[in-house]
């Protein structure tokens, strides 16, 4: 009995999530017409009409790209600033080590809407707003701390002996960390940066905040702006929240080779 | 290669003192053996030699010159960790060339050497292999082969052999005795097991709360240990330690008995069982364990109720539990040591007093 229920509760959680997915697929590919009319469970004829229409006339192409640039770079100088950052508070002994993590978690820990008028006003001076460098920075604040915390316990992980034998064997500690800990942080790492980019793609206020038009405007701020002042054209909704779940899920596919772990396998003895 | 000197080493960490001043001559192409149950301070001082560890207060020097600031890399020595501590994303023969890369040898150089070291410990076959595919015997070769590729001033081994079953231990302890003769190399070598401290060093220092109680070539550390600690420490099975007030004999001539009283030594080897009324003493046998060759008995000796001592026979002696027995201990092997502060007491005649074996 037990072990039936044991087998069919990840189904009905697979089946549970993705259920949603699945009806703004429908939902997509279904004319404006019946789409308040109860949506069948397989839609007949398909109906390519919103996807054109989305990179048509609605140019779905511009916050696409734009989101896409500043996920991408967020994620990147968040690993390039935090390895090292995350290296130094994992293994040196120096005073104030745990202030200072304490301080960068407690940085993440602000409420987001609390810091966007000092950001503003910040990114105003810098002549920022309306700029991808104007939301990679304030990203930034928020993907720094997550990715310090997280490689900080990646890097504990690696064993301190690999890293002594690779001094004794001549390496400075740079060395050592470019050549034995990164590569054996790398599932880590690739977690890391994977949440990173997750959190960029998926970021709503500072991008609706800091940018003006639809040029500069993220794919989530891009789809919550479709709506006109009488109507929501959900059919181009849907299909954009579908688009905008694409590069996500390659990047986790991408990701998750490296995400199975076992790469420090042998080094010390288990 | 290259001598090690250590002089008035401490080390803290915070209110702890792992290592006090300790000074220590390590000669070229020795192989000195620290041993001491665990806690004694014993693996501190090899990271403090290797620079992994920095001293608090006093001076290293490796080859006369002073390396007390010097980071390890730049000190030129080579270690074998107790967990081997290979690199586990790279193949066996980038684990052996990752060291000479660093200091930029030629890569003909480089293979040429890979290739020797690689025959000599048989790892040839396994150049290609990540150490995740190897055994932990062949990994523990491959931790040496690492270290000898090198070419170091000095070895360092932590306990190399404490994660090898027993049978593996017996061989690769000849093995290193046997590169370290080929080798002609200095070598510090750290264990608890005194078994191994004795068949590997050419001289044994004896480590106890961070401190050296005697430094002496194995025979000498097992025939005239310096204190209580060190003789019950060495040998195997451990040296019974008796209150000289309970034991009817006389202390050799020319031996001053401290105020403190004395207390003897006896390894149980040294003590003959004999009928209950021609030993210097008598006891009944409360437990006999068989070893293989050897038995080993302990007996509750009359006059010593909270003490058993430990006697060594050879397996066929007829003698069962619960038997009065005496004890005829050898008066040429008793050790006399201090009863408070547990230093040896040498007595004016000793010097002559244990050559016979």
């Amino acid at each position: 009995m037990t072990g039936t229920a044991a087998r069919l509760l990840p189904v009905a959680v697979v089946i549970a999530a993705l259920a949603p997915l699945y009806v703004a697929l429908v939902g997509s590919l279904t004319p404006d017409a019946r789409l308040f009319q109860s949506v069948p469970l397989v839609p007949t004829p398909l109906v390519w009409d919103h996807y054109r229409a989305l990179f048509g006339t609605r140019g779905f192409w511009v916050p696409l790209g734009n989101s896409l640039v500043v996920a991408v770079a967020t994620t990147l100088l968040a690993l390039l600033l935090g390895a090292p950052c995350a290296y130094a508070l994992a293994r040196l002994r120096f005073r104030g080590r745990a202030i200072v993590l304490a301080l960068v978690l407690a940085v993440s820990m602000l409420p987001q809407i609390s810091v966007v008028p000092p950001l503003f006003l910040f990114l105003r001076e810098l002549g920022l707003i309306d700029t991808h460098a104007g939301l990679v920075l304030p990203y930034l604040t928020f993907a720094m701390p997550l990715t310090i915390w997280f490689l900080v316990t990646v890097f504990r992980q690696v064993p301190l002996e690999i890293e002594e034998a690779a001094m004794m064997d001549g390496a400075s500690r740079l060395v050592a960390f470019r050549r034995i800990v990164l590569p054996l942080a790398a599932p880590g790492l690739a977690t890391t940066a994977l949440l990173t980019f997750l959190f960029s793609w998926n970021e709503f206020l500072f991008a609706l905040t800091f940018t003006l038009g639809p040029e500069r405007h993220t794919v989530p701020v891009a789809i919550a702006l479709f709506r006109g002042q009488y109507q929501v054209p959900w059919g181009e909704v849907l299909a954009a929240a579908l688009v905008a779940t694409l590069p996500v899920a390659l990047v986790v596919l991408v990701a998750q080779r490296r995400l199975v772990s076992g790469l420090t396998a042998g080094g010390v003895k288990g | 290669m290259a001598s090690i000197q250590l002089e008035h080493v401490e080390k803290r960490f915070g209110d702890d003192v792992a290592v006090r001043d300790l000074s220590l001559d390590i000669a070229d192409g020795e192989l000195l053996v620290v041993v001491g149950p665990s806690g004694s301070g014993k693996s501190t001082v090899l990271r403090l030699i290797a620079g992994l560890e920095a001293p608090t207060a006093g001076r290293i020097r490796i080859g006369g010159v002073d390396v007390t600031d010097t980071p390890p890399q730049a000190r030129d020595l080579a270690m074998v960790f107790q967990h081997y501590a290979l690199y586990p994303h790279m193949s066996v023969r980038d684990n052996l060339a990752f060291g000479l890369r660093m200091r930029n040898v030629a890569a003909e150089t480089i293979a040429r050497r890979i290739e020797d070291v690689a025959r000599s410990l048989g790892l040839t076959p396994l150049l290609d292999r990540r150490p995740g595919q190897l055994s932990g015997g062949e990994r523990q070769r491959v931790a040496f082969g690492r270290a000898v590729v090198r070419e170091p001033r000095a070895f360092l081994l932590d306990e190399p052999l404490s994660n090898l079953d027993p049978r593996l231990r017996g061989s690769t302890r000849a093995e290193l005795a046997l590169l370290h003769q080929r080798l002609g190399a200095t070598m510090v070598y750290v264990t608890h097991d005194q078994e191994e401290a004795m068949t590997l060093g050419t001289r044994v220092a004896v480590m106890r709360d961070g401190a050296i109680e005697q430094v002496a070539p194995p025979t000498e550390v097992y025939r005239r240990p310096a204190n209580c600690f060190v003789a019950q420490f060495v040998g195997n099975p451990a040296m019974n330690l008796l209150p000289g007030a309970s034991w009817r004999m006389a202390a050799p001539q020319g031996l001053e008995t401290p105020r403190s009283g004395l207390t003897v030594g006896i390894r149980p080897q040294d003590i003959a069982l004999v009928g209950p009324d021609e030993g210097d003493t008598a006891g009944r046998v409360e437990l006999i364990e068989p070893l293989g060759g050897t038995a080993l008995a302990h007996v509750r000796v009359d006059g010593l109720p909270r003490q058993l001592v430990r006697v060594l026979l050879a397996d066929d002696a007829d003698i069962a539990v619960g038997a009065r027995v005496g004890l005829r201990p050898r008066r040429d092997r008793l050790h006399f040591f201090n009863g408070s502060s547990g230093c040896r007491i040498t007595a004016t005649d000793e010097s002559d007093g244990h050559g016979s074996d």
